[in-house]
């Protein structure tokens, strides 16, 4: 079945220029959200949207050049402006032999299913009433001072491809999420904790769960203290598990290794990790937030193993870095909507190999901490260097359970340490919204800073 | 300029509308925006692209519940679309037909004397060329220099029914270098930004050149950096380089929106004592120039400047429309931002900066035992409800009775922006600005911040030594 969007992606390839390549991505959707404050609808929002990116190549006699442009527009006049501003801005780049559009590869799509029709079936009412339901049930209950917002959104979209190399696909998928922030208080000690949820639609979103977590997260932390600081095993909990295996993937990513940016660059077939890590990206595991048919530049997405045992297998690459590298695309290709280019990175990691429940996890460890938040990621972790310092909080393990509450610390250590000293890995997968799924991780001789 | 994008007869219309569809009050908000981007990777024009978005976005309040809408298409039945579907907020109220009266506030050159998209393509990655040349030169450590120029002009218009009908034209320029060492020590990153809410005469190769080489020494310095000690420490923050530090540790917790919903630690204490005497707070939008500068907020309120914290003493929150009304505040502080029509407008700060004091910087550094010296910060973040802060160094150096000794590699600051504004002991004459991209809620906008030299008795560092 050919959708209306390929037929538009198609026309306006049509308009390419003989002797230039020409890819065409164009999006369209429609979203809504409620958030609820104080037992009242703080604010309802609908809205639709639409945008084409333009990639056009044209030949030199040292390679290609390559020029891009986007509107958030499908109107005809906006859509003939950006293919001339592609154009135009193509004579400026300088000519790179590897920079090619990605042709069909033979891999065969998956398809995975990505769109739930709940998104559509259920009511503006429907919504509305969960996102003041999950606020009810969390001033509710014991401790909570207040809830700084509540609420729910869904948005559907639809991408099309077309290419002059070959390429012409559409997807179409939907998604759901909905999360509270709680603040809970005893006497001068304020907490706030975040509970949240999200999947393909209305139906997979679990009100009782988002609470719950919410809550737990911001009552069990009241009286949290400044810890002592010393050198200690970690314990992540499956948020941040998954957090850290996001970061990880950006060293990971074929681009940042073909330019030195990436501190796995010139180590594949090196022990990286602990012999019971083995790490992959599957976009065609339909549990995965990111579970996608195609990639960015339209080739089927695949699983790729990246590392295996503790030994670097490999990185995830799209056409132009796969060329660059000297191998093919890992159909890894991500484009941030239609205002971005393609690059290579993961969709579905996962961590496989997990053998022992959160329970056992801590019973191994005996004396450590669980972190179930840490902050500063953005500033404090270099996939380049692969330093690691962040702000944490959660509880002390003591005997090989959690005791008392912490915050106001920071953990730190590099990342290539953490992969060796892996020292439990959960089997209590989670699902999470991102790149990766997560688990209880521990990590062995981590640095604490505190008191 | 002419307005093109919305005249005040369809926005009067457009208002009208929403109050016959029952809204007591709505706003039309109408974006037209055009980026333009350059980036030179390891000596080549990776890429160019241009972006080009518009756009309206319309609120209807019934109460306090807000409707939203917004569509890309500025036809008038497309708007009248938009209206009905953020007015479903208002379905069963009663609609009124009084009359809506726009005064135009006129129409507002831009006041940049260079426009960008004036300058052609080759000349702005000549610039490029120039500084990657630069960065190159600072040593052979040197392994990869990234190089991106950047310009936007944003061209808005605020109409409201209390008579708003308000326009601007933002132009903004930026420059970003990224200089990676190698060394025995692994791979260091050096960075630098110049970013101005100004045109192209903003921008000379002069200034790039230094703004490369820089980045180079940066990345080169960091190759000897040793591990950044653990634990508690004195914190002195060169002039300039910690603005956003105060923007994440106190600035969020004194934006309006949190204040009345009670989840911010400074809510209820105007005329309390919450930092040391000596530090004065400020947000003001009006600085010439500076990366959070417009002329009018998002929703159409003159730019201003609002002391928050005046030696020492909270004085006042920051403020947008929907809060002050709530509170019967009268008017906003002029901080009512959205990162484009596609988002609703919430309390933003825009230039927030500490005053300088009387100390001098060298004395601060002289008088500190053992203590780091912060020469660049990199981002953080805060829970505003606590206070708890997260800041990441991206230059750092170890001060060692009294005197700036060895670089440290990177490490985050962890601390409590409530104690930390009571433990400033020094703070000096020098003052300088920087900038940032401040996110909350999901929205990203452009905020500058400022601050002299000082030091913060006591600091939780996390390294690893």
């Amino acid at each position: 079945m050919t959708s209306d969007l390929e037929v538009l992606a198609a026309q306006v390839l049509s308009t390419a220029q003989p002797g230039e390549a020409m890819e065409v991505y164009v999006t369209r959707g429609s979203e809504t959200e409620v958030s609820a404050y104080d037992g009242e609808i703080e604010t309802l929002a609908a809205a639709t949207s639409a945008g084409i990116g333009v990639r056009i190549l044209q030949e030199s006699p040292e390679g290609q050049r390559v020029g891009f442009a986007w509107a958030g527009s499908l109107d005809e006049e906006v859509i003939a402006a950006t293919v001339l501003e592609a154009r135009d801005n193509a004579t400026f780049s300088s000519p790179d032999p590897d920079m090619v559009l990605a042709t069909p590869d033979g891999v065969a799509r998956v398809d995975v299913k990505l769109f739930d029709e709940s998104v559509r079936t259920v009511t503006t009412d429907e919504k509305i009433a969960f996102a003041l339901e999950l606020e009810r049930k969390v001033r509710a209950a014991d401790k909570v001072r207040g809830v700084r917002s509540s609420s729910y959104g869904d948005a559907e979209v639809e991408m099309a491809l077309a290419s002059t190399a070959g390429i012409l696909t559409s997807t179409r998928r939907s998604s759901a999420g909905a999360s509270v922030e709680v603040i809970a208080a005893d006497g001068d000690f304020v907490q706030t904790g975040y509970g949240y949820d999200a999947g393909r639609g209305f139906s997979s979103l679990n009100l009782d769960k988002i609470a719950a977590d919410g809550i737990q997260r911001a009552v069990a932390m009241l009286g949290a203290t400044k810890p002592k600081s010393m050198t200690t095993t970690v314990v992540f909990d499956a948020r941040i598990t998954a957090q850290l295996l996001s970061i990880i993937s950006s060293a990971l990513s074929g681009e940042a290794v073909v330019k030195g940016r990436s501190f796995f660059a010139g180590r594949v077939g090196e022990m990286v990790a602990h012999p019971q890590v083995t790490l992959v990206d599957d976009p065609t595991d339909p549990r995965a937030y990111g579970a996608a048919a195609v990639d960015g530049e339209g080739l089927a997405c695949r699983r790729n193993v990246l590392i295996a045992a503790g030994r670097l297998e490999g990185f995830v690459y799209d056409t132009v870095s796969a060329r660059k590298a000297g191998t093919v695309s890992t159909g890894s290709a991500v484009r941030g909507g239609f205002a971005g280019t393609p690059q290579p990175g993961c969709r579905a990691l996962l961590l496989e190999g997990g053998d022992l429940t959160h329970e056992e996890v801590l019973a191994k460890v005996g004396t450590g901490v669980y972190v179930q938040g840490i902050s500063g990621v953005h500033s404090g972790v270099s996939p380049v260097s692969g330093d690691f310092s962040v702000g944490a909080e959660g509880f002390m393990i003591r005997e090989g359970k959690l005791a008392e509450p912490f915050r106001e610390a920071t953990i730190a250590s590099t990342l290539q340490k953490m992969l060796i000293d892996i020292v439990a890995i959960g089997k209590d997968l989670e699902f999470l919204p991102g790149n990766a799924a997560g688990q209880s991780l521990a990590i062995a001789e981590m640095s604490l800073s505190g008191n | 300029m002419s307005n093109a994008l919305l005249t005040p007869d369809v926005a009067q219309r457009v208002l009208q509308a929403a109050a016959s569809h029952g809204g007591e009050w709505a706003e039309i908000f109408v974006e037209d925006r055009a980026n333009v981007g350059a980036s030179l990777d390891d000596g080549r024009v990776e890429e160019l692209s241009s972006g080009r978005s518009r756009g309206a976005g319309i609120r209807v309040l019934v109460g306090e519940t807000v409707g939203f809408a917004h569509t890309a298409d500025l036809s008038e039945t497309s708007l009248m679309d938009a209206v009905a579907a953020a007015a479903s907020v208002a379905t069963g109220r009663q609609g009124s037909s009084a009359p809506i009266n726009l005064t135009p506030g006129g129409a507002y050159p831009t006041s940049v004397s260079i426009l960008p998209s004036t300058i052609g393509k080759q000349r702005k990655l000549d610039l490029l060329f120039a500084a990657d040349d630069a960065a190159r030169a600072g040593g052979s450590e040197i392994a990869q220099v990234t190089v991106q120029y950047n310009d936007s002009r944003r061209r808005i218009v605020v109409a409201n029914t209390d008579g708003v009908f308000e326009e601007d034209d933002q132009v903004r320029i930026g420059f970003m270098v990224m200089a990676i060492a190698n060394g025995d020590t692994g791979l260091q990153t050096g960075f630098q930004v110049f970013r101005r809410t100004e045109g192209f005469e903003a921008l000379s190769e002069e200034l790039l050149r230094d703004l490369a080489s820089k980045a180079a020494e940066q990345a080169i310095t960091k190759l000897s950096a040793r591990p950044a000690p653990s634990g508690e420490l004195p914190i002195v923050l060169a002039g300039g380089s910690g603005g956003m530090l105060f923007h994440e540790a106190c600035g969020h917790g004194l934006e309006a929106d949190l204040i009345v919903k009670d989840t911010s630690l400074y809510a209820g204490r105007v005329g309390s004592q919450v930092a040391s005497k000596g530090i004065t707070l400020v947000d003001d939008s009006t600085m010439a120039g500076e990366w959070g500068t417009t002329r009018i907020d998002d929703e159409g309120a003159p730019a201003s400047s609002t002391t928050l914290i005046e030696d020492g003493v909270l004085t006042d929150y920051m403020w947008d429309f929907l809060r002050s009304r709530k509170t019967g505040r009268g008017s906003s502080s002029s901080n009512g931002r959205r990162q484009s029509y596609a988002h609703l407008p919430m309390v933003r700060m825009t230039n927030t900066y500490l005053l300088a004091g009387t100390d001098n910087a060298d004395d601060i550094v002289a008088s500190t035992m053992r203590g780091i010296y912060v020469k660049q910060l990199g981002g953080g973040q805060v829970d505003t409800a606590t206070g708890d802060f997260v800041f990441g160094t991206s230059e750092s150096y170890l001060i060692e009775n009294g005197e700036i000794t060895v670089p440290l590699r990177d490490a985050n600051l962890i601390g409590n922006g409530p104690e930390i504004l009571s433990s400033i002991d020094a703070v000096a004459d020098d003052f300088s600005m920087t900038t940032g991209t401040c996110g909350k809620d999901g929205q990203s906008v452009p905020v500058g911040c400022g601050q002299p030299t000082l030091r913060i008795t006591s600091c939780t560092v996390g390294g690893t030594a």
